[in-house]
């Protein structure tokens, strides 16, 4: 495990964010970490990059305790935070220098890695402004390519494509791919979780100041039911007839009945075959496969809607 | 994937700091209102104490001649605000996380502010000089009081950055880093930097006469004008060594202190 954090507590005041919270990384994965708005995300994300102190429990970063060897950690990993965090008054260029110079790479190793991040961000006409002209993708796109100027061991995103347009988007997801292919572990939190579900290898939600969820994505897709199928009828005593025929519960649509399903054909054939000998007319069918929206909502909302119709 | 020397000593240290420094002289460079205010300031204090008080001030010698060095240690304090603020910008912004996510020395961070502001104070330094001078600052010094004068000012300035970068890491904002540098901005008229503290109340008097910038004046004024020094001269540099390990000790314990969340 390359990054692995063992009961997690941090308050601010009288606000308790986290209250025992553990991670564990595997190196060379994407680890996304999702939650509602104020779960402490960025908080666990500032904590295990060394830049706040937990008040209880210890975190390792590629075998370095971040508290006690911050340092040393801070060689391996690189930090893209929820904000932007770039020099307004220095050129896109200037800007990538200066953090090659500060990782210690040489004057002209700095300068090669620059022009390098520059194309592949797609800033190269844009170099030689200074970054207060740049718009709001820019100016994220050059802060990603900050964070990599060191090729780190473990790169932590804090909401890396929150304001990115689509093309953007793809471009960064494409990056991270690149970026795990060549090694590198990411550590991610998302408010898609379209790119959670396209990136992640495990996914840990948390809620409450506490881990409510953690698995590969199928495992936490399954966790909220696995597919089903929606049958819609012509009128309410098909359903009822349907409802008999199957043992499915009614859902809140009094024309429609979802009954469980396993996603095949095969399946499918029985349940409209049943129906016909039946003598019970369908209007339409589709098939829902259970999405990590469905994960997110029925794990932080409070009063649940059912999730299952 | 290439491999970083991370963990290696002085020549890190070394280049840390002239990376930060290279920052914030760039930084300061492009901050056109405190450029403007830099070259503009001294200009406009000159003027207002040679021609607006200075007819009304009674000094015993040429009153140009008394206020030069008062003027910059005025510049100075001015200075040292702008220190303060744009310290105070770079700790409330997101850029401050990046630098102490990557391993170099944070403070090389406050390093980098420091150096920017004795830049910007030889600057506005060498324009109350030039302009004293076009206004007819006769100084009677020679080189080695001239290299004197100018290693005291080094001193007091470095003193004073290394005060103001403290003050812009405790500062919430960038307003209250520049209320917190009032005070810097105020002592030099509590000192013979304008006017001999002698016609001064005797309690104002027992302040000027206790505060850094009164001896600090006084060696300059008289390295610059030619007369004897007596041991004004040792108390100036033990007030200002004195203020810089102080606050350059301060300055580094604030910043561990507030950025180890
Ligand atoms: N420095 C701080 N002082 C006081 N409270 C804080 C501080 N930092 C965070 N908090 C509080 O901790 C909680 C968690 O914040 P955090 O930024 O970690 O949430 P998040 O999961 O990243 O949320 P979001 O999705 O909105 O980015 C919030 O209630 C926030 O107000
Ligand atoms: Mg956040």
């Amino acid at each position: 495990m390359i990054v692995e954090a063992t009961g997690l507590h941090k308050a601010f005041g009288s606000t308790k964010v986290l209250e025992g919270v553990d991670l564990h990384v595997a190196e060379g994965t994407v680890f996304a970490l999702l939650g509602p708005n104020g779960a402490g995300k960025t908080t666990t994300i500032r904590i295990l990059t060394t830049l706040l102190r937990p008040d209880l429990g210890s975190v390792r970063v590629a075998g370095h305790d971040v508290v006690r060897e911050a340092t040393k950690v801070r060689g391996v990993i690189s930090l893209t935070g929820q904000s932007v965090a770039v020099d307004d008054q220095q050129t896109g260029w200037e800007n990538l220098v200066m953090i090659g110079r500060l990782m210690h790479l040489g004057r002209p190793a700095a300068r090669r890695r620059a022009t390098d991040l520059l194309e592949r961000f797609d800033l190269v006409d844009a170099m030689n402004r200074r970054v207060k002209t740049y718009s709001g993708g820019m100016r994220r796109r050059l802060d990603l390519a900050m964070s990599l100027v060191s090729q780190p061991k473990v790169i932590f995103l804090d909401e890396p494509t929150t304001g990115l347009d689509p093309s953007s988007r793809t471009t960064m997801w494409d990056a991270i791919k690149d970026l795990v292919s060549s090694g590198t572990t990411i550590v991610l939190t998302t408010q898609y979780l379209e790119e959670a579900d396209r990136l992640a290898d495990r996914i840990v939600l948390i809620n409450g100041g506490k881990v409510a969820a953690s698995g590969t994505t199928d495992e936490l897709k399954s966790q909220v039911g696995g597919d089903r199928l929606d049958l819609r009828f012509a009128a309410e005593t098909d359903v009822a007839h349907a409802a008999a025929l199957f043992d499915a519960p009614r859902g809140t649509d009094p024309l429609v009945l979802g009954i469980p399903s396993d996603g095949s054909a095969e399946h499918l054939h029985r349940v409209l075959d049943d129906l016909r000998i039946a003598g019970v007319p369908v209007v339409k069918v589709s098939s829902h496969r259970p999405t990590l929206d469905d994960v997110f909502l029925s794990l932080t909302t409070t009063d649940r809607t059912p999730a299952r119709v | 994937m290439t491999t970083i020397a991370v963990h290696g000593g002085a020549r890190n240290a070394v280049s840390d700091s002239l990376t930060m420094i290279g920052r914030s002289i760039r930084l300061s460079r492009r901050n056109v209102d405190t450029l403007i205010m830099s070259i503009v300031l001294p200009l406009l204090m000159m003027s207002l104490f040679v021609y607006v008080f200075g007819g009304a001030i009674d000094t015993g010698t040429q009153y140009i001649n008394y206020v030069v060095p008062g003027i910059i240690l005025l510049c100075t304090g001015y200075g040292a605000a702008s220190t303060a603020m744009s310290v105070a910008d770079d700790m409330t912004s997101s850029m401050i996380d990046r630098l102490r996510s990557l391993p170099i020395r944070s403070s090389a961070v406050l390093t980098g502010h420091v150096a920017a502001s004795v830049v910007r104070n030889l600057l506005s330094t060498t324009i109350v000089i030039g302009a004293a001078i076009a206004m007819g600052f006769r100084p009677n010094a020679t080189v080695t009081d001239w290299m004197l004068a100018a290693g005291l000012l080094l001193l007091y300035v470095l003193a004073l950055s290394w005060l103001a970068a403290g003050l812009g890491v405790i500062a919430k904002s960038v307003e209250s880093a520049s209320t917190l540098s009032f005070l810097m901005l105020f002592l030099p008229y509590l000192s013979s930097a304008f006017v001999p503290t002698h016609t001064m109340p005797s309690f104002l008097h027992a302040v000027s006469e206790n505060q850094p910038i009164t001896p600090v004046i006084e060696t300059v004024r008289s390295l610059l004008t030619g007369t004897s020094i007596g041991n004004t001269g040792w108390i100036a540099l033990a007030w200002c060594a004195g203020l810089l390990t102080g606050s350059f000790i301060l300055a580094a314990w604030l910043f561990r202190r507030r950025t180890n969340g």
